[in-house]
Parts: C-alpha cells; sequence; structure tokens
C-alpha cells in the first residue's frame, strides 16, 4: 500500500513542479517525474508476491503469474512520454533562441 | 471484411507515405491529402449508412476476442462523430493548397495532417481504453506540433503552454486507467462498464469519474482549464484552427466525456442527477465567461477561439440536460459548431492571407473586395447565431426544446439570452473586418479556398433546411446509441461473431 502512495506522491511532486517553476526545462522534467509515477504504479499493479513470469517452459510449473499487461502498457507509455519529452524540449530549445531565456516570467507575448 | 480498420488505416498509411514523396512532389502532396480527406469522407458516409442496418459493428483486431483483445466498434455514434472529422478535414485540406505557400517544409504540415486525422478517428472508434489513450496521444502530440508550425515566438509559445495543459490532462488519464486496471483487471470499454456495475457508485467509482472528467474539460477547454485554447487555436495555421476548433477539442473532450458517462459508467439523470447538474454548470460557465471575455478581443482568430469555448458550453448542457432531445441537441450541436467554426477559421485564413493582419482595428472593408469569404462568414456566424433555417438554429433549438421537457424553463431561457452574447462578438467582426469603410489592400481568395468555404456553406444550408433527415439518420441514432447506456456491453459482447 505504501508503495502505491509513494507513486502517487511521485505524480504530485511532478504536478507540483510543473505548476510553481519558472524554468522551462524544469517544467519538463517535473512531466517526466508525473510519467515515472505513472509507470512505477502500473508496473506494482501487475506484480504479485512470489510470482513467476508468465511464460510456461514446464508442464509442473507454480501457477502464480505476475499479469504481463501492465508491462505492456507501461512500455507504451514510455514510447509515447518520449515523444512528447522530445517535442516539449525541441519546443523550449526554439523558445530560447527566439526570447534568450528559459525563464516563462519573461516569455509573454501572449496575453488575455 | 469490414470497414472499420480503414477509418485510421487509411490516413496513418498517408501519414508515412507523404514524408517520401512530399519532397519532390508539391502539388502532388496536396492533391493526395485531399483524395485521402475525399477517400475518408466516402468511407464515413458509408459507416453511416451501415449503422442504419446494425446498432453495432466489431471489429476484433488480430482476432483477439473481446476482454482479452482490442477491438475496435462502430456505433451510431461514433459513425458520427467520425463523418463530422472527415468533413472538416476535407475541407481544411483543400483550403491548405493556397494558404501554405508561404510556409516551408510543407509536407511536414501534411504528414501531420494525415496523423492528427487518424488520432482522432481512432479515438472515436476505438473499445478499449489503453487503446483510446494511445489514439488521443497520437492526435494530441501532432496537433501540438501544428501549432508550433510557424516557429515564430508567439506560436512557440503557445504551443508550449498548450503542450504543458494537455499533457497534464493526458496524464491525469493515464493515472485513472492504471486505477481502473487496477481494481477491474480490463481494459475493454465493455467489460469495465460489466465490472463497474458490480461495485456500484462507491468512491472508486466517483474518484476514477473525477479524474476523467478533469482530464477531458482540459481537452474540451471548459471554463476553469481553457486559457491554453485562445493562444494555441489562434497561432496555428488556419485549417489547422478550423480542424482544432471545428472538432478536435470535441473528439478529444466531448467524445470520450460522453461515451465514458454513459455507456462505460451507465450514468443517467435517473441515477445521478447531481452529475448531470455539474454537466450543466460546466457549460454555463463557459458560455457566459468565454463568451464575455470574447467581446472584448481585437484579434479575429484569438474572438473565434474565444466562441470556440463558450459554444462548447451549450454542448456540455444538453449533455447535462440528459434527456432525448438535449443529447441529440448536444449532438447535433456538435456538427453545427463544426461546420460553422469550420468555416469561420477558414474566412479567417483567407482574410490574413490577403492581407497579412488578423488584427480587428487594422482590417477594414474587406465585405466588396473579398466577396466569397464574406458571405460564408455571415453564412457560418448566422448558423451559430442560431438563425432558421440554418443548421445551427436545429442545433440549438433541440437543445432548448430539451431544456423544457426536463421541465428546466429557466434554462431554456438563459441559453436564449446567452445567444445575444454569439450575436454579439459576430457583429463586432462583421462591423470591423467587412462592413466598415476602409483602404485595406485585398485580392479576393484564391479558387481553392472559395471551394472549401462554399463546400461548407452548402453544407450548413443544406443540412439546414434537411434538417428532419439529419434527426432521423444521424444524429437521432447517435443519441440513441449514447442513451441506451449499460445496453453497450451487452451488444459488444454479443456482436463479436461479425467482422474481420
Amino acid at each position: 500500500m505504501i508503495a502505491f502512495l509513494a507513486c502517487i506522491v511521485l505524480f504530485l511532486i511532478g504536478l507540483y513542479a510543473i505548476v510553481t517553476k519558472r524554468n522551462l526545462i524544469k517544467i519538463v522534467i517535473g512531466f517526466a517525474l508525473m510519467e515515472y509515477g505513472i509507470n512505477l504504479l502500473f508496473a506494482l499493479i501487475g506484480f504479485r508476491h512470489g510470482s513467476v513470469a508468465p511464460i510456461i517452459t514446464q508442464i509442473d510449473m507454480p501457477r502464480r503469474f505476475v499479469d504481463p499487461v501492465p508491462q505492456a502498457l507501461v512500455l507504451t507509455a514510455i514510447v509515447i512520454a518520449l515523444g512528447t519529452t522530445a517535442l516539449m524540449l525541441a519546443v523550449a530549445l526554439r523558445i530560447y533562441n527566439r526570447y534568450k531565456t528559459f525563464d516563462i516570467a519573461e516569455i509573454r507575448k501572449l496575453k488575455g | 471484411m469490414t470497414i472499420i480498420p480503414l477509418y485510421f488505416a487509411i490516413p496513418l498509411l498517408a501519414a508515412f507515405l507523404i514524408p517520401v514523396i512530399g519532397k519532390f512532389a508539391k502539388t502532388f502532396t496536396w492533391l493526395f491529402t485531399t483524395a485521402v480527406s475525399f477517400a475518408l469522407f466516402v468511407i464515413a458516409l458509408y459507416g453511416v449508412a451501415a449503422v442504419q442496418e446494425f446498432p453495432l459493428i466489431v471489429c476484433k483486431m488480430g482476432r483477439w476476442a473481446p476482454p482479452l483483445g482490442i477491438v475496435m466498434v462502430l456505433d451510431a455514434f461514433s459513425a458520427f462523430m467520425a463523418l463530422v472529422i472527415s468533413i472538416v478535414v476535407f475541407a481544411g485540406a483543400l483550403f491548405s493548397y493556397r494558404y501554405l505557400s508561404h510556409y516551408t517544409g510543407q509536407w511536414k504540415f501534411y504528414t501531420l495532417y494525415m496523423l492528427i486525422t487518424a488520432g482522432m478517428m481512432g479515438v472515436v472508434l476505438t473499445g478499449d481504453l489503453f487503446n483510446m489513450f494511445v489514439f488521443l496521444e497520437i492526435a494530441a502530440i501532432s496537433s501540438y506540433a501544428l501549432v508550433a508550425f510557424g516557429v515564430d515566438a508567439e506560436e512557440l509559445e503557445a504551443s508550449f503552454k498548450y503542450m504543458v495543459m494537455g499533457e497534464i490532462g493526458g496524464l491525469t488519464f493515464l493515472l485513472a486507467i492504471a486505477l481502473i486496471y487496477a481494481r477491474t483487471s480490463t481494459l475493454n470499454l465493455a467489460d469495465i462498464s460489466n465490472v463497474m456495475q458490480m461495485f456500484g457508485q462507491t468512491t472508486f467509482f466517483w474518484t476514477v469519474l473525477g479524474l476523467m472528467l478533469f482530464a477531458f474539460s482540459i481537452k474540451a477547454a471548459f471554463v476553469p482549464f481553457h486559457s491554453w485554447l485562445p493562444d494555441a487555436h489562434p497561432a496555428a495555421p488556419a485549417p489547422v484552427s478550423s480542424l482544432l476548433s471545428g472538432i478536435f477539442i470535441k473528439v478529444l473532450g466531448i467524445y470520450t466525456t460522453a461515451r465514458m458517462v454513459f455507456n462505460v459508467f451507465g450514468l443517467s439523470r435517473a441515477n445521478a442527477p447531481m452529475f448531470f447538474n455539474i454537466l450543466i454548470v460546466l457549460g454555463l460557465l463557459s458560455i457566459t465567461f468565454a463568451g464575455l471575455t470574447a467581446l472584448n478581443q481585437k484579434d479575429y482568430k484569438r474572438l473565434l477561439g474565444y466562441s470556440s469555448v463558450s459554444q462548447i458550453g451549450y454542448i456540455m448542457l444538453g449533455f447535462g440536460i440528459g434527456n432525448y432531445y438535449g443529447v441529440a441537441g448536444a449532438i447535433f450541436f456538435i456538427l453545427a459548431h463544426a461546420l460553422a467554426k469550420g468555416l469561420l477559421f477558414l474566412t479567417s485564413g483567407a482574410v490574413v492571407h490577403a492581407t497579412g493582419t488578423r488584427d480587428l482595428n487594422k482590417l477594414a472593408g474587406l465585405g466588396e473586395k473579398m466577396p466569397t469569404t464574406a458571405w460564408s462568414f455571415r453564412f457560418g456566424g448566422l448558423s451559430l447565431i442560431g438563425i432558421p433555417p440554418l443548421v445551427g438554429f436545429w442545433a440549438k433549438f433541440w437543445i432548448i426544446l430539451g431544456a423544457l421537457k426536463a421541465g428546466m424553463l429557466w434554462l431554456a431561457i438563459t441559453a436564449i439570452v446567452l445567444s445575444g452574447l454569439t450575436l454579439y462578438y459576430y457583429l463586432k467582426i462583421e462591423n470591423s473586418v467587412f462592413l466598415k469603410k476602409g483602404k485595406v489592400d485585398a485580392k479576393p481568395a484564391p479558387f481553392t479556398m472559395r471551394i472549401a468555404m462554399v463546400f461548407l456553406v452548402v453544407l450548413i444550408v443544406v443540412l439546414g433546411l434537411g434538417f428532419q433527415q439529419v434527426i432521423d439518420f444521424v444524429v437521432g441514432p447517435a443519441a440513441n446509441a449514447l442513451l441506451r447506456g449499460l445496453e453497450y456491453s451487452q451488444l459488444v459482447f454479443g456482436y463479436v461473431t461479425t467482422g474481420f
């Protein structure tokens, strides 16, 4: 149970970083933390104590397997997270080239 | 062999072909994109015809049976959404040719344009929760890139802001999926709804639903979460603004919410009146606040962006009313708003293309110089306000009828009064861009742009005149598909034998 709560805490720390930090790169790191929190949660959901990977190699194997589905989901989620992180960093770099700063307080052409 | 995989396989394939051919043949790339969009339109029409016969068509991907494998489910509501997507995508693709002439790397635009289409088609067709997340992210990531397409300072800033908000929404959705999987050990929407029904309306039920509502509210830009939209939609190239405002927010925000609330969580006004009242409050908040903010805008596209937030409120209002007329009105409104707002953003693109500015104070007297654009704008605007016999009138009429049938007279009156806001900011653009006398150099919009705008105008008029047919064949079945509620899961498991 504590492990599950730790994942949620990790998620919330990431959210906190995104909301309060003023540096674009730190915001991207906040997203990475949120993603780790969820991915860990997925891995924990599939975990069962004292069980093995669901690959049957002999007939009389113990019938306790970990759930393989969340692991597949984590793989997919990691790929998506890679895409968003790469795009965010690319946009952040372009913003840096235009404004010469990563500080969101100084990047303010849009308002209203 | 069913047609279902074609909905997202065709644009996905096109997205990967365009980089191969696009570097060498610009015009051919555009023709190819337009042809693919038109093919999607034909397929979507065929899909709408198919769901008249069967209530639900199920396609097992890779031949895995439903609770284990991923299924694609085409019911009347999905078919309707796919049709609206294909209309807006086709008009936008047609419009892009001349509009993109001052951009470099056009093949990247068309690739992303096809990817966003594939993502949206996937979201409306999938019957699997995690698959929905994947398609949602495909569409969302393409949209972030398209918003930043011009790589000017403002566009990049808008894109980053949009990305931060959108990803908070996306990750919250993923968290909700993790919690659902932890309790139900399944990802199939029909199976989840079965298992959830055994639990009843517990704290867990409302927690997950709350997380999802939060995530989809960000994607749909309801008022407390709307701040990204008025930046992001104007920053994108006009065909993309038209796509994003016209259909994108409705697919990622409204469709997903409606599907979850009605078919998966099995809520209706009878068993959860409080929840539906919250939807009404969200809707009213969006209509009023965004409508009032729109009045003060000085930027053509930004005003339209606020208008989108405001109009999205009407759709939520219709779903919140929760009876047949309310839901049918909300679905009709999705169609009406997609046509009208898609058209209005295209006219803004034509104006920007001709004059190079979208500042309402600098624009003047374009009514005589760009007659097609001006008249397209008038038709779109009038439909948005709800002037009969245009399609927007019937949509709003059905929502108001729903409020009256549900005994909410005050809501019906409020909805009518708030249309005044729409009228006011529509007249503001009409006056300062098209009617006001002034000296602004402009040539009429190029031929392909005019074709795209006229296509939408014709649809607005024709569907408005033939509203009875639209209700009977498209909107009514879609509303019934939602109001079927939990029967959805029985149908999905009952129809597994059909399909490829």
